[in-house]
């Protein structure tokens, strides 16, 4: 009875069926009504199984825990920082939180981290209110100087880091730029000027095209010269 | 893109920017169209880069003022769509707004670029006035530039209508291929002091990152007929003098680009 009405990686619009019959289970951005599953949002159509999921073409990202992000440090509070997560939710950087050594208590924040300054940190809570709190004491986190940042669509992210990260090592290793991938989608490019340049266009190539198959092949094509 | 403030910095004080484009290039694509708007006399369409820019010419029959009996008028207005930039918000015109309607107006006011007496009609009574509209449709930097070369444009580009003899009144629909007396084109180069360094056609991180800024608008034989300095730094008179050549040299290649494009 069942029947499957799309195929794999068809865009679908939000409202259209995807299958009949419940043989079919709805996964993540679908919901069943009717004895049939339709999809909620614009995306491309993923089968795993029986189990249908749709990849949004675009969204805001939802803040999750342990996730790592790249944030702009907005206001200094009493016992800490605020920092711009790029999303509507801003997060409280805690003065325990920042720094493997010992701040004093009379000591100037803005000497530390000053407004406008960009930290790649880590999320450890999110409350069901929404009070964000993120770390900087781990290794890999730390405070961004030079180098530059681009802006890419959040849901992009994924596409942007690769299987395994094949696509951000291929990038990396082509332009030797180190490159830092903020879940929230801000990327933190650094190397020579013209490594850097290269490398955000490859980015903005990524995000462009990547509902198209084969992008990793189209990538390594683009930056084939260097 | 957010950029690092130090990162633009340091790369102007190299000579270098963070597209790989010379310190003195304008971007590309220059794209001029007229002709863009039926219901104005003149109108056109400048693209620089990303930044695109509008600009529309009115003509009205209106009172000359009293101090200039003798002569028609311009007035330039500038607005800042919320559509062209995250910055932009509706309502009154912004001190930005202002500045820019300011800068194009004095550059072709000041240049004397209108023939004025030429406009006048009947002297105390009735002359033609000269509104231009601008119209930012996308901010990525260098609205001064882009906004210059389009109000020109549209000025070229403007033919009158047709007035009814009888009743003195326009007819919007139908024109006439008589265009406005223009004496000379002031084009205005912007020219961005950035860690010591001469900067044309910033992008908006680096406007973000600028010392200092001299919009410089000349005309043909390169004379100075504007000058608008921005930004909260100095200029030494050193740094005056070759803001001046620069821009000189890069407003030729601005005109050239206008009447090739123009032509064709």
């Amino acid at each position: 009875m069942s029947e499957i009405l799309v195929k794999e990686r068809d865009i679908v619009i939000p409202g259209e069926a995807l299958a009949e019959g419940l043989d079919y289970l709805p996964g993540d951005n679908t919901y069943r009504e009717n004895n049939q599953i339709y999809s909620k949002v614009l995306g491309l159509v993923n089968i795993s199984g029986r189990v249908l999921k749709i990849t949004p073409l675009a969204g805001p990202y939802v803040l999750k825990v342990g996730d790592k992000i790249i944030a702009k440090v907005i206001d200094i509070a009493m016992s800490g920082w605020r920092v711009d997560t790029n999303t509507a939710y801003s997060a409280m950087l805690n003065v325990k939180d920042a720094s493997m050594r010992f701040i004093k208590k009379e000591e100037d924040l803005s000497k530390i981290l000053a407004i406008g300054d960009h930290v790649v940190v880590k999320i450890i809570n999110v409350t069901s209110q929404n009070l964000i709190d993120v770390t900087m004491k781990e290794p890999g986190l730390h405070k961004i100087s030079g180098g530059r940042i681009v802006k890419i669509n959040s849901q992009k992210v994924p596409r942007v880091i690769g299987k395994q990260g094949s696509m951000i090592s291929l990038i990396k290793t082509k332009t030797a730029c180190e490159i830092t991938v903020g879940q929230n989608g801000l990327v933190w490019i650094t190397g020579t000027p013209e490594g850097e340049f290269l490398a955000e266009r490859a980015i903005k190539l990524v995000e462009e095209k990547s509902h198209l198959e084969g992008l990793t092949d189209k990538i390594e094509k683009f930056l084939g010269g260097n | 893109m957010i950029a690092n403030k130090e990162t633009i910095m340091m790369l102007a004080a190299q000579g270098k920017r963070l597209d790989t484009r010379k310190l003195t290039d304008y971007r590309q694509p220059i794209v001029i169209e007229t002709n863009i708007s039926w219901t104005a006399e003149g109108s056109a369409k400048v693209q620089i880069g990303n930044t695109t820019v509008m600009a529309g010419v009115k003509l009205s029959i209106e009172k000359p003022y009293n101090d200039t009996s003798d002569q028609g008028g311009i007035m330039i207005n500038a607005e800042l769509l919320p559509l062209s930039s995250e910055e932009y918000e509706p309502g009154p015109p912004g001190i930005k707004a202002i500045e820019l309607a300011r800068v194009i107006d004095r550059g072709i006011r000041e240049a004397k670029a209108i023939d004025l007496h030429a406009l006048c009609i009947t002297p105390g009574e009735k002359a033609w006035f000269v509104i231009i509209d601008i119209i930012t449709i996308n901010d990525a930097g260098n609205l001064f530039d882009v906004a210059g070369l389009a109000a020109m444009a549209a000025l070229k580009a403007a033919r009158f209508p047709v007035v009814n003899e009888e009743t003195g009144s326009i007819d919007y629909k139908n024109r006439t291929d008589k265009p406005i007396p223009l004496t000379k084109e002031p084009i205005s180069v912007t020219v961005y002091k950035v860690n010591g360094a001469l900067m044309i056609d910033p992008t908006v991180e680096e406007e973000n990152s600028y010392e200092a800024r001299l919009t410089i608008a000349s005309d043909n034989d390169g004379t100075i007929s504007a000058m608008q300095k921005g930004g909260k730094m100095p200029l030494t008179v050193e740094e005056v003098g070759q803001m001046i050549d620069l821009a000189l040299e890069r407003s030729s290649f601005l005109r050239e680009e206008l009447n090739h494009q123009l032509k064709n």
